[in-house]
Formats: C-alpha cells, structure tokens, sequence
C-alpha cells in the first residue's frame, strides 16, 4: 500500500498554490472577482481527467482533488467544483472537449436548486437532461456561490451519469483546504497578538483549540483522500468512503473556521478579516447536498445493513 | 497512492493469516486483554511462537535479529493479529520502546547483552518513568542514582508500570545530579528488575484488575556497563523512547479499535431498535476508525522515508483514547440495562478505556505537543 502523492502529482499542488496565492492572494477586492477560466484552461485544469485525444491530461480524479483542496485553500470564486466535480460525469466527448478547452462552465441541479445559474452556460437536471442555464438567481451564505431555480427549455439528454461519491468527494477536499487556511490563519494570529505581555498562544485554552483543528483537519485530509482514490479506481467502497469523508470533512471544516473566528477574538468577526469568507463557504459546502447527519445515516445503512433511513 | 497491498505484501498477508489459522488457540481468540494478558505461560509460549516464526521485531534491522521488513509489513501484522483477534507479544515494552532505544543509544556490548532475547521474550520489560511527583513533568524525577566507584546506587519509587511484576528488565529514568541543572541531570539506566532492593506492587485499578504496578527501590546496585548513553544525558535517551512509544503505537491502537468498532456494529445489530441517534452515533465511530485508518498509512509514508515517528503520531494517540472511550461507553449504553452486567467484554473495556486518556502522554500533554512542536505555537513553559 503506498498513501501518497507521486512526484508529479506532489507537482502539481505545488504548482497550484504558487498560482493560486498569486492570483487570489488574501487581501484581494472579493467583491470583484474573476474567475479566471481562460487561464485555468491554460494551466489544464479543467480537462485534467479528460482523454488526452479530447484535449484533456488524461489523468484522473486524485489529480482533480490535489486541484479542489488547493482551490478551497485559495477561497477560488469560479465553478470548477460544479464543472468538474459535479458536472463532468455526464457529458459525452464533445461536452467533455468544450470544457477542457474552458469554452464551457456547467452545474446540475441539487435539491431544486443550481450553484452558479447565472454564470454557468449549461445545467444538467431531471436525471441526465441538458438545458441551458436560465432562470431566477439568489444569494446564498456565500456570496460567491449563488443558487437559481431553472427555467427548463430546450433540454438535451446526456449520455453520462450523475456519480454522487465523486459529488461528494470533490466537497470534501475543497472543505479541507478551508479548514487548513482557517488554521494556519488562527495559527498566524496567536502567534503575533500579544495580551498581558505574552503570545496568546501560550495560553492552553486558546492553543488546544487549535491542536483540535489540526487534529481534525488531518483525519478529514485522510478520509478525502481515501475517497478520492475509491473515485479514482471505481472501488467498491466509493459510496461510502464518500460520505463518511464529505460528512466529516464538513463539519471540520466548520469547525475549524468558528474556533479560528474565536482565537481571532473581535478581529475574527469583522468583515474585513477575511475568516468570514473561509466560514461561509465551510457553511456553503456543509449545506450543499446531503448534510452530515444524513450521509451518516447512509454509512449507517452501508455498514450496518437494514436501512432504516433517507 | 495505491491502496492495494502490492505482490509482496499481499503475500506476506496471506502467509501471516494461513500462520494465525494454524497456530491459534480458538481458544486463546477475542481475549479482552488486562490481567488475561499475564494469564499462565501462555504469554511468553505465545510470543516465542512469533519469535520463532519470525514475526517478532519485524521492522528491527537484520542485524538485531530483526527481519528487516518495511513498516506496512507490521502495519499488517498488527491489522491482521487484531481481525483473528490474537493475544499480542507480551514484549511489547522491549519491542516498541526498550528495543529501538538501545538500538539508537546503546554499546555494542548492550545490543548483544539484549536484544535477541527481546524478540525471543526470554526477557519482558517494563518503563520507570512516571514517579508519585513526576507525571506529566518527567524531568522532575526524583528516583536518585549515586555513583559509588563502578556501581549506581538506586532509591526511589516509579509507578504505573505496566509488566512490572513479570518484567527482568526496566528501562529507568534517574535522577544521578540532585542539584544539576534541569534536563540535564537524568541518567538512563537498564535495571534488573531480579536485583535484591527491587519490589513490585501491584496497582489495583478501576476495573478491579492490577495491570500497573509501583516499583521501589532501595539501595539497589547497578553497574555503570547498564547505563544508557552519557550520565547526565537520560533526557534525550528517554525522548527517544517516548517517540518510538507513541510512533509504534498507532498502527496497534488503530487495530485495536477495528475490533471494538466490529463488536459495536454487532451489538447495534443484535441489540438496536433502529433509532436514528443511536445509528448515528455508531456511523460517526466507524467513520473516526476510517480515519485514523488512513491517517495512520499517510503517516507510514513519512516514518519508511525517515526511520522515525513525526509528532504528528499525537494525533493517533490522542483521537484513538477519545473514541475508545465514546465507543466503549455506546456499546455498553445500547444494550440497555442487560448492559449493566459483566459481559466478559464491555463491561471491563468501558472502565479501561478511562485510563487512555491519561497513560502514553495524557491528552492535555499530547495537544501541548501538536500545538509546540507540530503548530510550532508558543512554547507555555
């Protein structure tokens, strides 16, 4: 058994988080974003578990998660996870080509509701029907992520299939990279805020929280990982590896955001910090689907045979 | 990344299980550990059976008599032992924290002296460290050595010695410079717990059982060719104990609680009404084991590279102690007031499990580790 990243996969997060701070560095203006999707076709991340005679990499899905973490990690505004994470499952190889060469932004609709409506070009809905994305867009927790209602016209059938472990797979890395920010920002603040002449720091009720989070970050890494090879391999424990990793990963996330506003003190829950931005989007990802109690009870389902529940 | 065992540990796996098959008492399966563990001769007969086919000291070096094998070897040792639910080496002490120390700090003479008879179980061993004032603070020992020509005399009191009162050999931490400087006035000694002024006993816990002993010593000789490493230098010695402690531990632990993990879902099978909180919270205990599962094999990566155990190793210990406790207390709450009685299982290992969070680095200890050493925070002292 071998649990890491290859030399070119080690590669390519590092690459990742070079581009990634340089173009979505902490004190940018998040009310003006871009999501920069010429340049990520470029780079090839968005066909990079596409064939390679499609215009793609022709890697798989591990590479794509090593990609998610990064760009929850970077608070990146665009729809890859939509595209991507959700999307890509479904289309055929003209679809597919369109992506990797950034011509093309996808979502599909979740629970009545579709991340991104208004700045993605297609929608998939109705159990693997294409529509073009139209309809009444509304803010949500995370003012990046907007959900719309569609407006259904002119619907086409797609050849491919909706593959939830990979749905929540692809959430689950993204809330690690969250968690790991709201962590190394709690980190960087205790470590320089000085009370009654010390480092806050030093103070065990302010450090155990964060030896907490680590702690939970670790375990949540661990399990997106797992989850993301039993996607990447089509292994049979792929549905529940999935949930366990998005039920878990999700909370940590959540977690680790409000014990960093905590440690932040009033810092923390100003909009100017930019901690809010990492909670809402842990909030964003946490709601986005099945929540953790339900996933749980699909693994309880999974695990203990007799289902009882969802 | 590759989660598949590759040929050749697929292999070793299935030699290992064909072993366990033939050698393994049905009987002598699903022991729940404590005072079974020290039950008869069983032990030592046991461990020399994994001596003798080779599966004691899997990661020693060849050299020590060790099969050499790469850590996913004994990752799948202990997964394996722990499934067919086998009573472990009784030589745990020697093997994950005696052992590896003497091999770092010890004379040519001192690896021969000990280390074979270790894998053989010939010799158990057991840790002085902890003292009645010295826990957590183990610079603060007080278990004096004085130097009298080619001889230490020791007196002093260690306690929560596990394998005390079946143990040859101590690895003990000693104070040999009363008024040195802090951390620089300890000096490691192997002890020979047969010596006349050693006396054992045994520590009566909170599930009735004594598996911890207190050990004192009075005016015991032990010769200078026992010491460890440079008088005044036991401070590293036993850091490197401890981090072998707590980097073998997790693969074992882990396995550990594959098991009660297994008998949870049985009882939830067995015993549940199908309530959602109930099947909740078992989903949440099987889905920690994943993780720490799989934390564990990303830590492997790190420990096959280096040779030694990151501090990231807390992190198992630490969350392991924190859910042996929930789990242990779920699988006796869901079987109702039927789980009030002594099942032989649960009832012991629910009043075991409060001693996780305290034994190997209390949890308070552990998260100021993560939080110095691997957070790099502001040290508190």
């Amino acid at each position: 058994m071998d649990f890491s990243f290859t030399d070119e996969q080690q590669e390519l997060k590092r690459e990742a988080r070079r581009w990634l701070t340089e173009r979505y560095p902490l004190d940018r203006d998040f009310e003006a974003e871009d999501d920069r999707w010429g340049e990520l076709a470029e780079l090839g991340w968005l066909g990079v578990s596409v064939p390679e005679e499609e215009g793609g990499a022709g890697l798989g899905f591990v590479e794509e998660a090593i990609l998610l973490e990064e760009l929850g990690y970077a608070l990146y505004p665009g729809p890859y996870l939509a595209t991507v994470g959700y999307a890509l499952p479904l289309l055929g190889p003209e679809e597919r080509m369109q992506v990797a060469a950034g011509e093309t932004r996808w979502s599909v609709e979740i629970h009545g509701l579709v991340p991104w409506l208004g700045s993605v070009d297609l929608v998939e809905a109705d159990g693997g029907t294409a529509y073009p994305a139209a309809g009444e867009e509304l803010p949500t927790v995370d003012p990046t992520r907007p959900l719309g209602r569609l407006e259904r016209g002119g619907g086409t059938p797609l050849p491919g299939k909706r593959s939830l472990p990979r749905m929540r797979a692809a959430d689950a890395c993204e809330a690690v990279g969250i968690a790991q920010r709201a962590l190394e920002l709690g980190i960087a603040h205790v470590s320089s805020r000085e009370q009654f002449g010390r480092p806050i720091g030093v103070y065990q009720a302010v450090s155990h929280a964060l030896a907490d989070t680590y702690a939970d970050v670790e375990l949540a890494r661990s399990l997106a990982y797992w989850a993301a090879w039993c996607v990447a391999t089509g292994d049979e424990q792929a549905a529940v590896a999935a949930a366990a990793a998005k039920s878990f990963a999700a909370e940590a996330a959540v977690a680790a955001c409000e014990r960093s506003i905590q440690v932040h003190g009033g810092t923390g829950f100003t909009w100017e910090h930019p901690l809010h931005r990492f909670y809402k989007r842990a909030l964003w990802l946490q709601g986005m689907g099945a929540s953790p109690a339900r996933l749980r009870a699909q693994v309880a389902d999974l695990v203990l045979g007799s289902p009882v529940s969802v | 990344m590759d989660l598949h065992d590759t040929p050749a540990e697929a292999a070793f796996r299935a030699e290992l299980r064909a072993w366990l098959e033939e050698n393994l008492p049905a009987d002598r399966r699903g022991l729940r550990g404590g005072e079974q563990r020290f039950d008869g001769s069983f032990g030592r007969e046991w461990s020399r059976k994994l001596y003798e086919a080779g599966y004691a000291g899997l990661t020693w070096p060849e050299e020590y008599g060790g099969a050499g094998a790469p850590y996913s070897h004994q990752a799948i040792f202990l997964e394996e032992t722990a499934r067919a639910q086998a009573p472990a080496h009784v030589g745990v002490i020697g093997l994950g924290m005696a052992g590896p120390t003497i091999m770092v700090h010890g004379t040519g003479a001192q690896k021969e002296r000990y280390l074979d008879r270790i894998l053989s179980a010939d010799e158990i061993w057991c840790q002085g460290f902890s003292e009645p004032d010295a826990g957590s603070d183990l610079a603060a020992v007080r278990t004096r050595a004085e130097r009298h020509g080619e001889t230490y005399v020791v007196n002093g009191q260690k306690v929560w010695s596990s394998f005390a009162h079946i143990a040859d050999w101590c690895i003990l931490v000693t104070n040999s410079d009363p008024d040195g400087k802090r951390y620089r006035n300890l000096t490691y000694l192997l002890v020979d717990m047969h010596a006349p002024g050693v006396e054992v006993r045994p520590l009566r816990q909170i599930t009735g059982e004594a598996e911890f002993n207190e050990i004192f010593f009075s005016d015991v000789e032990v010769p200078v060719e026992n010491r460890l490493d440079e008088e005044g230098n036991g401070w590293a010695v036993a850091m490197t104990t401890l981090m072998h402690e707590r980097g073998t531990l997790g693969f074992a632990l882990t396995a550990q609680l594959e098991v009660g993990v297994d008998r949870l879902l049985e009882v939830a099978r067995e015993h549940g009404d199908g309530n959602a909180l109930d099947r909740d919270r078992v989903a949440r205990e099987w889905v920690e084991l994943q993780a720490l599962r799989y934390t564990n094999y990303r830590a492997l990566t790190t420990y096959e590279r280096t040779g030694v155990p990151g501090p990231e190793g807390s992190v198992a210990k630490l969350r392991w102690s924190e859910q042996n406790q929930r789990l242990t207390k779920l699988g006796r709450e869901l079987r109702g007031t039927e789980g009030l009685l002594d099942d032989g299982w649960w009832h012991y290992q629910q009043l075991r499990s409060r001693g996780n969070t305290i034994e190997a680095g209390t949890s308070e200890v552990l998260r100021n580790i993560i939080a110095e050493r691997v957070l790099g925070l502001p040290k508190s002292r």
